[in-house]
């Protein structure tokens, strides 16, 4: 529906870097040290030269005219351990990462080119904490990066083949077999709905909804179809659309979602993003799924639901022989959590579909979105878990 | 009802020391109409006081009978009680006229702490119900402000008839605002023929005057949609710290303030040479419901909140730097040259900057109305804001419609749009001149 804001793109451009080469074991909940760092135009201070392992906060106030950011990399120099950027000046930003014991190296970076300035050795002391360094780790995140965007082509060459065959029924004037493959068609794009949606314009003109429109506005995509398709909730004298603007409509439909498979191509996601994406997915459910509001004239809301919910299952996937290793009883939350979920969405099964929306009670809405809350909260705390 | 007189004469001027309750009140009221001839020299003590008490709310009075109608720029108090009223079927001309002479009379009272009626709540003949409901008894005067406006369906209902003899006298720019992207309006929350603003430190206050102003109006006009807010998140002064929406983030930071009165007389206040010239000193108000998907917002990462409004979420900071205050940097550029404040941020897409200089004071309040069906906080902002065009809130909000990443965690659905007319002369009532 509406675009999100971070562009994948763009930010795939700067790729894997906000990861931590350092894996915890630590207690959930353990405080660590809260260190200071001022990023001037020509020096970096850190306000401790070491600190015992664990978690580590750095509150970097950056005291220079010019945007900086603060690094903290590995004794070899090279290997980003953490960083926070885009720090403006007068601003203050934290970075909290877990830290093994070990040798470390501190610098900033303000104007954001160059080597670097004030970089210095920082030592990270044995506290009692177990704060294993993982080797294996990236190798990890790096699979669950591959698979994800192989998941993401896979769905979006489906979503092309259903598409084509979708329009060419509409433009035929087969109109029952469109309206069949209306919602199993759109479950690929559901699937992936945060990736397809971030690519600026082609949202828009795929998947607005009536209400998105300003005045004037041409609609395209799949709910202006929907709406001729099921037309039985439409305003009085609402006529079905001629010949010719269902070719138009039809042939737009194909040419963006030809354009969208183009553009899913060469994407990568950091692990934030995956995560993230889950509770983008998930976000999706609520605020349009199981509100009735995404497929308001064919109420087939609940194809779309699943779908999100298989689109985020995928992604906490992908990432979860990770999250086992840091955090199992999360691990455990969430599979409970999916599966309540997925039940809930079994009950309204009918044939290869599901109920439609305007046949659900409110007690069922209400029990699917309680769940959705249920899903959330464990899902919220996923992305700290794993990149901490 | 009509016909009733609310207070035998209109007791002006008679203002409260600092500190003194309603009861206090009660007893000058009771003594008749001895604040008679108190006059201007009054209001004179009561706008001081107004001014010294940006800190003090609670023992504040600002006079109702002024240039421009109290509640505008006057500091933001802390609660809100809206309604919107249709005049009901049958009301006359001259019904409308004496109805909006008897909420002048009360509106004026209120302000001043003192009860509705010859005898209030809690004297007068005792077979009779009391003339005040009487919540408000010893609560301080609170600040209490009331702001009437007049919308587009006063001027000519929806089926074309002009109910009372003033539809030429519409302005142009009052008319139903256009739809924009995104809108989900509930014929519930929207339009309305009068409206009532009423703001106090203290809700009880606000919500006392709504209930006696709509119970003078029964049968000549009902509510139709009422609103409480519980907490500001506008400050209308200097003196004021910039309050937090329910996101958690500071907003409106460059807000129009009282103390810019030449801001306010080029973008809020009608001007004399403007049609129509029964407005001039008047300004527009237009009132949106935005609901907030909290729980939603609940779950995104701190890193696409920030972005999402282009400022630090403690300090409320622009993320191209400095401190709240700073004016935003909208060209300095971060990492792979995309700037700090990335192009669909809120506070880019609002700015006067970005809007050819476009400005409006806003007023708005969280609100929280209980949950919905599903569970969920019934929850936002209702946005309120006054500019002397509804051209400049229209521009603004069809640029944050299309583009402003705060779109995903809102939606409106609630909207309307009043005239509000200048402040009324002592001895008057609030749109004489509309009628005159």
């Amino acid at each position: 529906m509406r675009a999100r804001l971070l562009p994948l793109a763009a930010v795939s451009a700067f790729g894997l870097l906000a990861l931590t080469g350092c894996v915890a074991n630590a207690p959930a909940g353990s405080t660590g040290a809260s260190l200071t760092v001022d990023s001037s135009a020509d020096a970096c201070t850190v306000s401790a030269r070491e600190a015992p392992a664990g978690n580590l906060s750095f509150s970097i106030t950056n005291s220079g005219d010019q945007v900086t950011e603060f690094y903290l990399l590995a004794d070899d120099g090279l290997r980003i351990v953490g960083e926070a950027e885009n720090i403006g000046p007068g601003l203050t930003r934290d970075l909290v990462v877990q830290l093994a014991e070990g040798e470390y190296v501190t610098a900033c970076k303000p104007g954001m080119t160059g080597d670097g300035i004030g970089t210095a050795g920082f030592t990270v002391t044995a506290s009692g904490q177990e704060v294993t360094v993982d080797e294996g780790l990236e190798a990890q995140i790096e699979t669950a990066n591959v698979n994800y965007a192989s998941y993401v082509r896979d769905q979006v060459a489906q979503l092309v083949t259903g598409t084509d065959a979708f329009a060419a029924a509409y433009v035929a004037g087969d109109l029952d077999t469109a309206r069949g493959l209306y919602a199993p068609t759109r479950a690929h794009w559901e699937r992936v709905e945060t990736v397809a949606e971030s690519f600026g314009d082609l949202d828009p003109q795929l998947d607005l909804r009536e209400a998105d429109l300003e005045e004037g506005q041409d609609w395209t995509g799949w709910h202006a179809i929907e709406k001729d398709l099921w037309p039985a909730g439409a305003e009085a004298g609402f006529a079905a659309y001629p010949a010719e603007e269902r070719g138009r409509l039809a042939d737009l439909l194909v040419a963006d979602t030809a354009t969208l498979n183009v553009k899913v191509q060469t994407l990568s996601f950091t692990l934030s993003q995956q995560t993230n994406g889950a509770i983008g997915l998930l976000d999706e459910v609520a605020t349009g799924k199981v509100t009735g509001e995404e497929e308001f004239w064919s109420h087939t809301d609940l194809w779309d639901f699943q779908a999100n919910i298989d689109g985020a299952a995928v992604l906490y996937a992908g990432v979860r022989d990770i999250l086992v290793d840091k955090d199992a009883a999360l691990a455990e939350s969430l599979d409970t959590e999916f599966a309540e979920l997925q039940a809930l969405l079994d009950a309204e099964r009918v044939g290869d579909g599901f109920t439609l929306y305007t046949d659900l009670s409110d007690a069922e809405i209400k029990a699917l979105a309680d769940q959705v809350n249920a899903l959330g909260e464990p899902l919220n705390r996923l992305t700290a878990a794993l990149v901490l | 009802m009509a016909g009733k007189q609310m207070t035998g004469e209109e007791v002006t001027g008679e203002q409260p020391a600092r500190g003194l309750s309603r009861r206090g009140l009660l007893g000058l009221a009771g003594a008749g109409v001895a604040g008679l001839g108190l006059g201007v020299g009054g209001d004179r003590a009561a706008i001081a006081v107004a001014a010294a008490s940006a800190s003090a709310p609670a023992t504040a009075v600002y006079p109702f009978y002024q240039e421009h109608q109290a509640g505008i720029l006057t500091p933001a108090q802390d609660r809100l009680h809206f309604a919107a009223f249709d005049v009901s079927a049958g009301t006359t001309r001259a019904g409308l006229i004496a109805l909006l002479r008897d909420w002048t009379v009360a509106a004026a009272a209120l302000a001043a702490g003192r009860d509705i009626g010859d005898f209030g709540a809690v004297s007068g003949p005792y077979d009779a119900p009391p003339e005040d409901t009487g919540e408000a008894l010893g609560l301080p005067t609170s600040g209490l402000t009331i702001t009437f406006g007049f919308g587009p369906s006063l001027f000519e209902d929806t089926v074309g008839v002009d109910r009372f003899g003033i539809r030429a006298r519409r302005p142009t720019e009052l008319a139903e605002l256009p739809h924009f992207p995104g809108d989900m309006l509930e014929p519930g929350w929207s339009g309305g023929d009068l409206c009532i603003q009423a703001c106090a430190a203290d809700p009880q206050v606000a919500v006392h005057a709504i209930r006696n102003l709509s119970r003078i109006a029964f049968g000549r006009a009902a509510i139709r949609w009422s609103q409480l807010g519980f907490g500001r998140t506008s400050s209308t002064s200097r003196a004021q710290a910039t309050p937090r929406n329910l996101f958690g983030f500071k907003d409106g930071t460059s807000n129009i303030k009282a103390e810019e009165s030449a801001a306010a007389a080029e973008h809020v206040w009608v001007g004399a040479g403007d049609a129509p010239a029964w407005l001039a000193g008047g300004s527009y108000l237009v009132a949106r419901r935005i609901r907030m998907t909290i729980e939603t917002w609940d779950r995104t990462n701190l890193r696409e909140q920030e972005a999402v409004f282009g400022r630090n979420k403690g300090e409320g900071s622009p993320l191209s730097g400095g401190t709240e205050f700073a004016a935003p940097d909208f060209a300095l550029t971060g990492r792979a040259d995309l700037p700090l404040i990335g192009s669909a941020a809120h506070v880019r897409l609002a700015h006067p900057a970005q809007n050819a200089g476009a400005r409006m004071l806003r007023r708005g309040y969280n609100f929280v109305d209980g949950t919905d069906a599903l569970g969920r906080l019934d929850a936002g902002l209702f946005f309120i804001s006054f500019q002397n065009t509804p051209q400049t809130f229209t521009a603004v909000q069809l640029n944050l419609a299309r583009h402003d990443a705060l779109n995903e965690y809102i939606r409106h659905v609630g909207s309307a749009l009043f005239a509000v007319p200048p402040g009324a002369a002592r001895g008057s009532y609030v749109g004489a001149a509309l009628f005159a």
